[in-house]
């Protein structure tokens, strides 16, 4: 999927003015960042602590976005284990606290202290949505993983940011983590059944949902189940859906589209937009996809909430070129979370900024090839 | 590059997510294939009836002809294979590139895929045991005394999730097509070669495209095929076969753990089937489930083992394309280490010993790949773990075993070679439930009869033998 050896085109002189602004705003936003997480007074016990190992004073040695790759690269072990408290700045001492996990098929999971910051993200994103297709108002179905998981919550509060109401189904993946691993595919067929029943009966019971998120492998299944049924994801009332994950590839895109959703919006009557994002970074949103644009996705991260980057393989402080491929590192910079710099389990193609997202992107992204083998993937 | 799209239903799809098809040497790719998820098999399985109406249309005689053709033009034309013209020659070396399976070997293969098609007539006539083919296009028919039969197909289509490195075993969906039962086909990964040629020459000898659905792709891919279809075969590990077993929808293909059982009356004359034992090991370089992996005697052992060890000892790698080449490689250089690893522990154990010791190191490894030499184990009683494990790769364990305990300690066996005259002896393994074919007699485990139902009769597995009764309607209800 590299496109090493094409050329890619010049920037826009207006993408490239604005892309310039951008990164101001990414540098005193890093600022503002780094102060609070490191002074004594608002930092989280974590960070405070991490400081003495430092061979830097992160409150006099960062002065820009890029002087984040003084720190040593995030662990995600950090997160595994207690105490949860350490992760909260005394700047939030007081607000009431959120835990949203992630992994934990085997062993400890990690987990990530949350405040606002899922909020904030899916209004951010809501601001994205086109209304002709996600109507204000309109009720939302979660098809998608329940429990300590931060999507839930996070898909609760866009319908109701939008004015409606929020119907979830219960998916633990942990357990079709271990159905996939025991072989018990039977089990994981059932599993799904109930999963997509449940969401069936929401959608077909008069709630008035015209609105959903789904993991592209649940938003199959439905359509499946709802065509058994005699009708269609767009019969019984869905105008806009957004899914996410590294499944979410171009081939998939164009199958949903061609296959599952009758067509490209303007026929078929559904919008469907990818997202790629994790319990650290938040949502990143996609460039428009289109069958002319052989339906390459593209994604740009909520800067400068937080950051994506593409780097090399062999230095993970060296972006690649534009059209290159690279591994993703993201950096979160917000005042409940600090990342400065976290290896992701993703590889993709460095994209230039555009009219909207006047900053770098990430294409292509799947497992990381150097780790592919050891994961599951498509849980739900 | 070749680039071998999906096929649904007879059309070519144009996937947007490819998988290279590397040379098992040299790491370099020389195909690469269009994959499709779970959604787009799922979708199409919703309209598999279609395939078995396309076949339906043609009668089953003319497909049989169909099929003689295609064994012609698979086994010796040039044909259109993905976006390029394949001649025989590009898909042995194609084959031969991506299994590690030395060349000739390949055309072995490929020979042995064009014999089972060209006579299909003869072998739906044993496996069916001389039904009349129409019945099964009917649903029911004359049996010939005056008894109505019906057989009533239990399925559209046959699913197969296909394995990566074992070319001769497509004999096993072949029938399908004459029987108007059309093709959901997961090709694997390292070998795509023959159900993507067999498929191209059937469609080129007249069988409507219609009838056959390719879809490389993922796990996702595959799961999708056997969940959605009623009937499908799929080919694995021993915990493949022990995932699906009682499943009436799958039927699994895995180990076959085959054996060659010298009877008390022949065992000091043991020389005399020594070629037979060879072939059985050595043939196909190991990696059958027909291939011979435990040979039980009483008595003589040890000399037996040392005999073939001598034999097959001393092979060793060589190029895939030289004709005495007898070794596949491990495309997957980590799948010869563990494997090796395993047999170090098997050796390990009080009882075991390596007959091949000194015939030099057994993993050889190389930049892309691996290779295991033969290797022959004695085990001086059937209780020791090597007596039961089977490898990919020329590896035979002699267990010594009274006569009288064999058949109730030699486990699942698919190919049962019973060298003996003694009737008493015959007779028992005849009632074992353990032994799938049985061969009576100096047969190699390898060399198959194809007059002879194979493990897990096609014609039963897609076809339910049914009541069928027919009275006259009254004259009254005709108006």
């Amino acid at each position: 999927m590299s496109l090493v050896g094409d050329t890619p085109a010049p920037i826009d002189p207006q993408v490239q003015a604005a892309a310039d602004q951008a990164l101001d705003q990414l540098n005193e936003h890093t600022l503002k960042t780094v102060h609070w997480h490191f002074s004594e007074d608002t930092g989280s016990p974590f960070w405070l602590e991490k400081k003495a190992e430092l061979n830097f004073d992160p409150l006099k040695d960062v002065q820009s976005f890029d002087d984040l790759k003084k720190f040593p690269l995030f662990e995600d072990e950090w997160l595994r284990g207690g105490p949860i408290r350490r992760w909260v700045p005394k700047g939030h001492a007081e607000k009431p606290v959120y835990v949203f996990e992630t992994g934990g098929t085997t062993g400890i999971p990690k987990s990530r202290m949350v405040i606002e910051d899922h909020w904030k993200d899916y209004e951010l994103f809501s601001d994205t949505l086109p209304d002709e297709y996600f109507p204000k108002g309109a009720n939302w179905l979660m098809l998608g993983p329940s429990g300590p998981r931060r999507l839930r919550l996070a898909v609760e509060h866009l319908a109701q940011h939008r004015g409606g109401i929020c119907f979830c189904i219960d998916l633990d993946p942990r357990w079709v983590v271990k159905l996939i691993k025991k072989g018990w595919m039977d089990h994981l067929e059932e599993y799904k059944k109930h999963c997509i029943d449940q969401a069936v009966t929401i959608l077909t019971a008069g709630h008035d949902v015209q609105c959903m998120f789904a993991t592209p492998k649940l938003l199959e299944s439905l359509g499946d189940a709802l065509e058994e049924k005699g009708t269609s994801l767009a019969e019984v009332g869905i105008k806009g859906i957004f899914s996410g994950g590294t499944e979410f590839t171009p081939q998939w895109t164009r199958f949903a589209v061609e296959e599952l959703l009758g067509g490209p919006p303007e026929e078929g009557g559904v919008f469907m937009t990818p997202t790629y994002g994790n319990t650290l970074m938040g949502l990143a949103c996609s460039k428009p996809i289109s069958a002319a644009d052989g339906y390459k996705i593209s994604y740009y991260a909520p800067q400068p909430r937080a950051v994506t980057e593409v780097v090399q393989f062999d230095d993970y402080n060296v972006k690649v070129g534009y059209g290159e491929t690279g591994r993703v590192k993201l950096y979160t910079l917000t005042d409940e979370f600090f990342v400065p710099g976290f290896m992701e389990r993703d590889e993709g193609e460095r994209e230039q900024p555009f009219e909207t997202y006047p900053w770098d992107g990430v294409s292509g992204v799947r497992p990381f090839h150097e780790l592919a083998s050891a994961t599951t993937v498509g849980v739900y | 590059m070749i680039t071998l799209n999906p096929l649904r239903w007879g059309k070519q799809y144009d996937s947007l997510d490819f998988n290279d098809v590397v040379h098992f040497d040299t790491g370099e790719p020389i195909a690469r294939i269009g994959t499709v998820g779970g959604g787009i098999v799922g979708r199409d399985m919703r309209v598999a009836h279609k395939a078995r109406e396309a076949l339906l249309e043609v009668p089953t005689n003319e497909l049989l002809q169909m099929c003689r053709k295609a064994a012609e033009l698979f086994e010796k034309e040039t044909l259109p294979v993905g976006d390029s013209q394949q001649t025989v020659d590009d898909f042995i070396h194609q084959q031969s590139a991506s299994t590690g399976l030395p060349e000739h070997m390949c055309r072995s293969n490929m020979t042995k895929n064009s014999f089972v098609l060209s006579n299909m007539e003869q072998i739906l006539d044993c496996l069916t045991r001389g039904l009349d083919l129409s019945i099964l296009s009917n649903g029911y028919g004359e049996e010939g005394r005056g008894v109505t039969v019906s057989y009533q197909a239990q399925t559209p289509i046959l699913g197969a999730i296909l394995p990566n490195n074992s070319p001769g075993v497509h004999t096993l969906w072949l029938p399908a097509i004459p029987m108007q039962i059309g093709l959901a086909l997961k090709p694997g990964s390292q070998e795509p070669w023959t159900p993507y040629r067999m498929v191209s020459a059937f469609i080129e000898a007249g069988v409507p495209s219609a009838a056959f659905g390719l879809y490389p792709g993922g796990h996702d891919a595959g799961g999708a095929i056997m969940a959605k279809t009623a009937r499908s075969m799929i080919f694995g590990s021993a915990q493949t076969v022990a995932q699906h077993a009682g499943n009436p929808k799958v039927q699994p293909h895995g180990p076959g753990f085959s054996k060659i059982l010298l009877g008390d009356d022949i065992v000091d004359d043991w020389e005399m089937f020594l070629d037979v034992m060879v072939e059985s090991v050595l043939s196909n370089s190991g990696r059958s489930c027909i291939n011979c992996s435990g040979i039980w005697a009483s008595r003589h052992t040890k000399e037996i083992a040392a005999a073939i060890a001598e034999r097959i000892g001393p092979v060793d790698v060589r190029p895939p394309s030289d004709p005495d080449a007898q070794l596949a490689a491990f495309t997957v250089p980590a799948m010869a280490t563990g494997t090796h690893a395993m047999v170090q522990q098997d050796l390990a154990e009080s009882g075991v010993t390596d007959m091949t010791a000194e015939y030099g190191e057994k993993l050889i490894e190389r930049e892309h790949c691996a290779y295991l030499r033969p290797m022959v184990v004695h085990a001086d009683s059937p209780d020791r773990g090597v007596a039961s494990k089977e490898y990919m790769f020329p590896f035979v364990s002699v267990v010594e075993c009274p006569q009288e305990q064999m058949l109730s300690r030699i486990g699942t066996t698919l190919v049962g070679t019973v060298i003996t005259s003694d009737e008493k002896f015959i007779q028992d393994a005849s009632r074992c439930v353990d032994i799938d074919r049985l061969n009576i007699g100096p047969l190699p485990t390898n060399r198959l009869n194809w007059l002879q139902p194979h493990e897990g009769n096609i014609i039963e597995f897609l076809f339910a033998n049914r009541a069928y009764q027919i009275a006259p309607m009254p004259a009254a209800a005709n108006v």
